[in-house]
């Protein structure tokens, strides 16, 4: 197989899975019929993806988890964890309010935390400021995230927080970090066809590293692409 | 569906073979460029990593973000249908025992998401028993089996470098990619410490070897199976190729019952049902070949039972489903402080590590009989479901930046700690031998079934003061390492004698092997040493069952090695009506 027939193949397999189960639903149920053993044929699927895979991902996708309030507090939450700075935006930019609606469906283990520790937010927030959280001001809002936010000096009566706030903070940074957003913001430069030649002569020279005369004679070293 | 009757394949074929695996598939690869009618008989989907891989696709193409699910245990991209648990397929264990049974269900089977690591066994690996009076012998020598690596070398492809190491027998090698930034740390730590660190040796196409495959472009993901076909899965390097000689009919979803036999004792074929129709058929052929994998192929042989095989199948030895073993496993991982902050840059490289570390040391030196092999992970990976997780553990112990911060935290400041912190991790993973025991094993459970009405497997396994002690070496090895290129530990650091020293449960590797042995005494062993039934002589087995040992070898190579070797046999002999 030549390159170029290689990056054609490429090019082709890139439909996303959304759009695939957009299309295949007004056929789908014609789908898997054949009489008795047949030399196999693939099953009109989208492709890489079982039938058991389909029907999950749609009855996930078909239900709904939190509440429009759940909802606002997680965005005001996930857009304090993760701001807008100097170098991308934030979380509820990026989309990540609606991933943990679907994750939290699609990991069922992370609902009754989730749902409870937003719960607990608002309890504290109408004991201390008479508001839930997401009526508070910003200033309320920092000071009851300040007692949730960091493990080891929060008070032990905030340890339900604490857990929360921990798993909404991973949550929300495996939202964000998996954009194109995200991406960008922590420079990840894989996942494109290249030719691997080794390390950048800069890089091996910063940690006084070189590779070895064996290295270079027998590691395959390509032209450099244009 | 009030009808039950058994529907009968009216084609006549020269050989039944069961699973599409690296043994199946070859078998069937063979086979069919030898002429020969092939029916092969898969219990998933199709899938052709051409069409069916999620290569490149970056996160967001995932609605989990690449996240796992039962189906895909390694993530959703991952090249792998089902894994530790199959709706209406269940398993049980008895007291005791945590056996982790993996199993792929699509074309090629595992081999569309392995880890390609392809290490021949060495000379010392087939006869271990002389040098440690443990386990067994193997009936056949690296002599027996080294024309088919060479072969299986050509056909299909691996780079590596030839090394001249005794037990690490070197192969017919393309060039080796270049080590990472964290595989030269590593490097430079552990030969610095006695530890040898050399290229890895996958089956990963560096240079392009026929016109049907591509050449490799780097993208980290062969765990999702290859679009140009760069590497060697089953489904696109054997049964896609094999299908096309016109001698193979493949039938896929389909579920092995039984393997069926004459009054003679002889195989006659296989019934199964269709999982579309639930319709129960019967295929014939002059040999059943079994590669559904060593635990499947043994419940087969358990299953078919008949008067001449009242204890199953090739069973007259009983030792089909004893000495069932996997690789041993033990992990560590840190952080390298030195690559904090560092430039960016597209390191993804092949698939998998592009340096490990053979066994190295003298086991009569230590307090446990076989060695292991290191693999080693770290670097750029793909940011997906999970990333940095738990950085409330993390960015507490280091300064950022030069400012020491209090763990956990939000904001401005937390995003900076990604980026400070991304790129600099290590990981290491011990792959070690295991002695095969009979008192390993897995039996029909006499109370259970799966949804197809097939008794299920019942597992009885636990691992040994060797096994333990062999994880607690792995341990202090991979700290010592961690030390030397002055990283910190964080993860795998705190297992002791209370969790066998981190040491995976059994199957965890999924390297089982040795349930349906091969061996001379029909006594001791089910097979012969072409992995022809000593009760059936035109019955074989290509998969992991028919393993005395498995080294701490990665076993894919030799299940191939092995495999071409039984195949090419059973032309022979089919050519000479001597089966």
């Amino acid at each position: 197989m030549d390159r170029r027939k290689s990056l054609k193949i490429l090019t082709f397999g890139s439909l996303g899975t959304g759009v695939w189960l957009e299309a295949c639903k007004t056929e789908d149920q014609k789908s898997i019929k054949p009489k008795g053993p047949v030399a196999a044929k693939p099953v009109k699927l989208p492709p890489g993806m079982m039938k058991e895979e389909v029907d999950e991902l749609k009855k996930v996708e078909s239900e709904t988890f939190f509440n429009s309030h759940e909802m606002k507090t997680i965005t005001v939450l996930g857009d304090i964890i993760i701001p807008k700075d100097g170098i991308s935006g934030s979380a509820s930019e990026a989309g990540v309010p609606a991933f943990i609606e679907f994750i939290v469906k699609d990991k069922p283990e992370n609902k009754l935390p989730m749902r409870g520790g937003l719960q607990w937010l608002d309890q504290q927030s109408l004991r201390r400021y008479q508001n839930v959280f997401i009526n508070c001001t910003a200033t309320q809002q920092i000071e009851l995230v300040d007692a949730i936010a960091y493990p080891q000096k929060a008070a032990p009566e905030m340890k339900p927080g604490v857990s929360f706030f921990s798993l909404m903070r991973n949550l929300t940074a495996s939202g964000f970090y998996t954009t194109p957003m995200g991406y960008k913001d922590v420079g990840y430069k894989g996942n494109t066809p290249n030719a691997w030649n080794g390390v950048p002569d800069d890089v091996l020279k910063q940690y006084g590293l070189a590779y070895s005369a064996k290295e270079l004679k027998e590691c395959v070293s390509y032209p450099e692409s244009k | 569906m009030g009808d039950l009757q058994v529907k009968e394949q009216p084609k006549k074929y020269d050989a039944v073979i069961i699973g599409s695996g690296a043994g199946g598939g070859m078998a069937a690869y063979v086979l069919a460029n030898a002429g020969l009618k092939v029916c092969l008989l898969e219990a998933g989907p199709y899938y052709d990593p051409a069409v069916d891989s999620d290569q490149l696709k970056p996160a967001w193409e995932s609605p989990r973000r690449g996240a796992s699910t039962k189906y895909r245990p390694f993530g959703d991209f991952d090249g792998c249908y089902w894994g530790w648990e199959i709706d209406g397929e269940p398993y049980t264990q008895t007291p005791g025992s945590n056996w982790k049974w993996w199993r792929a269900r699509m074309l090629g089977g595992r081999t569309n998401h392995w880890g390609r690591i392809s290490l021949r066994f060495g000379p010392k690996d087939f006869k271990h028993k002389d040098i440690d009076g443990l386990g067994e012998n193997w009936p056949i020598g690296y002599e027996d089996v080294k024309p088919y690596y060479d072969k299986i070398d050509r056909l299909l492809g691996l780079f590596g470098t030839v090394e001249n190491i005794p037990n690490e027998p070197d192969g017919i090698f393309l060039p080796p990619p270049k080590p990472r930034l964290h595989e030269l740390f590593i490097k430079r730590a552990a030969t610095g410490i006695g530890i040898p660190v050399i290229p890895s040796r996958l089956s990963i196409l560096t240079k392009q070897i026929n016109k049907q495959r591509g050449q490799c472009f780097f993208c980290a993901q062969c765990n999702r199976s290859c679009k140009v076909y760069a590497d060697f899965s089953s489904s696109s390097c054997l049964v896609i190729p094999a299908v096309a000689t016109g001698n193979v009919d493949l039938f896929t979803n389909v579920m092995a019952r039984e393997i069926m036999t004459n009054k003679e004792g002889l195989a006659t074929g296989v019934s199964y049902v269709n999982k579309e129709d639930l319709q129960e058929y019967q295929v014939h052929g002059r040999v059943v070949i079994l590669g559904a994998s060593a635990c499947e192929s043994a419940r087969l042989l358990l299953n078919s039972k008949s008067q001449r095989h009242p204890n199953g199948l090739a069973n007259s030895s009983d030792v089909v489903g004893k000495y069932l073993h996997d690789s041993t496993g033990a992990d560590m991982g840190g952080i390298i402080p030195e690559l904090f902050d560092r430039k960016r840059y597209n390191e993804d490289g092949v698939g998998g590590m592009h340096v490990y570390t053979p066994w190295w040391l003298d086991n009569k030196k230590l307090d446990f009989p076989r060695g292991y092999h290191i693999e080693y992970g770290g670097g750029f990976g793909m940011p997906v479901y999970g990333f940095y997780w738990g950085i409330e553990n993390l960015n507490g112990k280091f300064k950022v930046k030069g400012k020491k911060k209090e763990a956990g935290g939000y904001g401005a400041s937390l995003k900076e700690d990604y980026r400070y912190f991304f790129g600099a991790n290590v990981g290491m993973a011990g792959r070690g031998e295991t002695i095969a025991r009979a008192d390993n094993y897995c039996e029909i459970d006499p109370n259970t079934v799966d949804k197809y009405g097939i008794p299920v497997l019942r597992f009885h396994t636990k691992y040994s003061e060797y096994e333990i002690k062999q994880a607690k070496h792995m341990k202090e090895t991979f700290a010592e390492i961690l030390h030397a290129m002055k990283a910190e530990i964080t993860w795998g650091g705190d297992d002791g004698p209370e969790n066998d020293y981190g040491l995976h449960a059994p199957g965890e590797i999924i390297h089982e092997a040795g349930t349906i042995r091969m061996g001379n005494n029909p006594k001791t062993s089910a097979l012969n040493k072409f992995a022809q039934a000593h009760d059936c002589k035109n019955l074989f087995n290509v998969d992991g069952g028919q393993f005395v040992s498995q080294a701490d070898k990665n076993i894919t190579w030799t299940i191939l090695a092995l495999s071409m070797r039984t195949s090419e046999y059973i032309v022979d002999q089919l050519k000479k009506n001597n089966i």
